[in-house]
């Protein structure tokens, strides 16, 4: 068995040091979730399967699912990392440092992470700029709310998730300046019992439109049972509630995945910081269904003014929730605040974990 | 009024799982055998009850299913620990994490299916009591069974023969034995009950919590349920009282996070485990009151000498 390892890395290495691989190169990724979890892992698996019919025979793509965020994500890069993975993605943002680390180990392997900040020589960070759905999200929910009021069920208090509060409540406040939300944070990506709890307290609570930033599709469920409308998350939830589901943000990431891919074959990879939306195909909106012809129409022009760059959805002038001024009149944010926030904006009915 | 209504109903769907559970699990130590393979059971119920509904179409025969599907893998454990005695604790973590296995493999093609909910049933009259009549009597079969096990167990326990020789044997193994009772044969029966109950608690959680299956969906409720045995210091009204508590604070949490109170949500997330620890804490400062409900033999094998 070690030997057999050993013999692994030294066919790794030596291919990578030839400069082209006569077997198949092997792309390795790691999940955070099953891949048929309905959301965020299945969109990058949906992902890895195009990239795998793109190459054919020339490439392996070996996964590992269900890889806790900690020590034990470090074993299992690292476990790719010895077998011979040429290109390692690790695909949730508690995967960073961790990548990271064994980075450091095997320097001759290059490795890309979902989501997160970091980078180094041989690791890349890549990221798909969900806020701008989350935009279009808030202005279909501020025309099809007729309490005013959402409720949002989030998971950790990263940037990540904060951007999206704050991307959805402006979109929402663009067409109805006094629309509110609710947060409910459940501190879990993935807890279908805990996500449809949230769901049903924030109905009690009086809000008409459900929106998650957690991978399960209970929420969309409860809101199906309760009459409401809701949206989907990461990817297209619409078999959960096919009356219920507006429209859904969609993360595709194969296309992502095969560009980097030949990168790393043709030798032109290099590290970088990748953050791609809705004008490079990573990011894209389920079909508008169960809303009126008009908002409908307004979404799809907001998303087309979004994807030519014409309207970014941090403009000014936007407050901060503790009342300091952030961007002024026609300020557009800028990528390194956006990546590390850590604020709320004006009209979060919540306070910021921190 | 409404309100109230509203979060005491998803308060009781919370409770549900936890309380049949823990119900299952004390009857399995009062006959002195510690099964910590609940998160398994749970899980193995809910993947059953999950497919055997969507391949059937009824609810009713999935949550039938769902119940062998808990007592199969109770069979194995009994099997392993009494007839092979082999070792309960050991025993009881590998069932949990083969539970988990198999469920992931048996029902990969059927995560994130929408799946058939459990009707409710309404009981006449009775359910137009206000505020508690709708929470008490329209609901869905698998909660009329977990408050109903709960008197059962109790009356079962402390109010027939079968009840006592079972805590006899709970409390000692061998005294029972020379009395003549049949000790592996009971225990035998007591750890299927707690599979079952285990089995059902799980297909509450994939027909009614939340009807869909996906991996890992049991989300350590079946620790709870353990924790919770001890917490009630094996006494089945207790356990009612303190699934409910649990599952109260859970929602509270919730609740109180959506009114946009300033208390950080990790806190709030914390506190039903806080809440646990706290009430152990009072429970266990009177040491005679928890010795006299501990079974005596709990966790110890049996080899019946002749």
């Amino acid at each position: 068995m070690k030997n057999a390892l050993l013999t692994l890395t030294a066919a790794a290495v030596l291919s990578l040091a030839a400069g082209a691989a006569q077997a198949a190169t092997k792309i390795c990724f790691v999940y955070v979730g099953s891949k048929t979890d309905g959301g965020w892992t299945q969109a990058h698996d949906i992902g890895r399967q195009e990239l795998q019919n793109h190459f054919g025979d020339k490439i392996e793509t070996p996964y590992l699912e269900n890889v806790a965020e900690g020590p034990d994500a470090e074993r299992a890069i690292e476990r790719f990392a010895r077998s011979g993975c040429e290109l390692v993605f690790t695909t949730s943002f508690g995967f960073m440092d961790p990548t990271l680390k064994v980075a450091k180990k095997f320097p001759k392997v290059k490795f890309e992470h979902a989501t997160g900040y970091k980078t180094a020589e041989n690791v890349t960070s890549y990221n798909s700029r969900f806020y701008q759905g989350r935009y279009i999200q808030g202005q279909i929910a501020g025309k099809m709310s007729e309490a005013g009021v959402a409720g949002y069920i989030a998971s950790f208090p990263i940037p990540e998730v904060v951007q999206g509060i704050n991307a959805f409540l402006l979109g929402a406040q663009s067409v109805n300046p006094d629309f509110e939300i609710k947060v409910v944070w459940v501190n879990s990506w993935f807890d279908a019992g805990k996500e449809a709890d949230a769901a049903k307290a924030l109905i009690d609570q009086g809000v008409d439109i459900l929106t998650q930033h957690t991978d399960s599709t209970a929420p969309i469920q409860v809101a199906a049972e309760r009459g409401i409308k809701a949206f989907g998350q990461a990817s297209d939830m619409i078999d959960a509630g096919p009356e219920t589901q507006l429209t859904a943000i969609v993360d595709t990431w194969g296309a992502y995945y095969i560009k980097r891919t030949e990168a790393l074959m043709d030798g032109t990879w290099k590290t970088q910081s990748t953050w791609d939306g809705l004008a490079d195909g990573i990011l894209q909106m389920a079909p508008y269904t169960n809303m009126p012809d008009d908002v409908k129409q307004m979404a799809m022009e907001t998303e087309a003014k979004v994807a030519k760059g014409e309207l970014h959805p941090f403009t000014g002038p936007i407050t901060k929730q503790d009342g300091t001024e952030w961007l002024k009149a026609n300020e557009v944010a800028d990528d390194g605040t956006l990546l590390g926030m850590n604020f709320y904006v004006a009209g979060v009915d919540d306070q910021l974990p921190q | 009024m409404e309100l109230t209504e509203a979060i005491l109903f998803t308060i009781t769907t919370a409770a549900t799982p936890l309380l049949l559970a823990a119900i299952g699990e004390l009857v399995v130590e009062r006959s002195g055998v510690l099964n910590l393979g609940v998160e398994g059971m749970i899980v193995m119920g809910a993947v059953v009850a999950f497919v055997a509904t969507e391949l059937s179409g009824s609810v009713y025969l999935g949550a039938f299913s769902g119940v062998l599907a808990g007592c199969a893998l109770a069979l194995l454990f009994a099997f392993m620990t009494l007839t092979l005695v082999t070792n309960q604790v050991a025993t009881g973590l590998a069932l949990t994490i083969l539970g988990l296995g198999v469920s992931g493999m048996i029902g990969e093609n059927f995560v994130g299916q929408p799946g058939i909910k459990m009707d409710t049933i309404t009981i006449p009259v009775l359910s137009s009591i206000p505020l508690i009549g709708k929470l008490l009597f329209d609901q869905d079969l698998i909660f009329y069974i977990s408050i109903f096990s709960v008197f059962g167990v109790s009356w079962f326990l402390f109010r027939t023969r079968a009840g006592l020789k079972l805590r006899a044997i709970g409390d000692s193994h061998g005294s029972a034995h020379a009395l003549g009772i049949t000790v592996i044969r009971t225990r035998y029966l007591a750890v299927l009950f707690g599979g079952a109950c285990a089995g059902l608690a799980g297909a509450q959680l994939s027909l009614v919590y939340t009807p869909q299956w996906v991996e890992n969906m049991s989300a350590g409720r079946g620790w709870i349920a353990l924790a919770l045995v001890v917490f009630a210091s094996w006494r089945p009204l207790r356990v009612l009282a303190g699934a409910y508590l649990f599952g109260a604070v859970t929602i509270g949490q919730l609740h109180a996070q959506a009114l946009g109170f300033g208390i950080p949500s990790q806190f709030l997330s914390a506190l039903p485990y806080l809440a646990t620890i706290v009430v152990l804490v009072i429970i266990s400062r009177n040491k005679r009151l928890t010795l006299m409900n501990t079974p005596a033999s709990l966790g110890q094998s049996f080899v019946p000498d002749r």
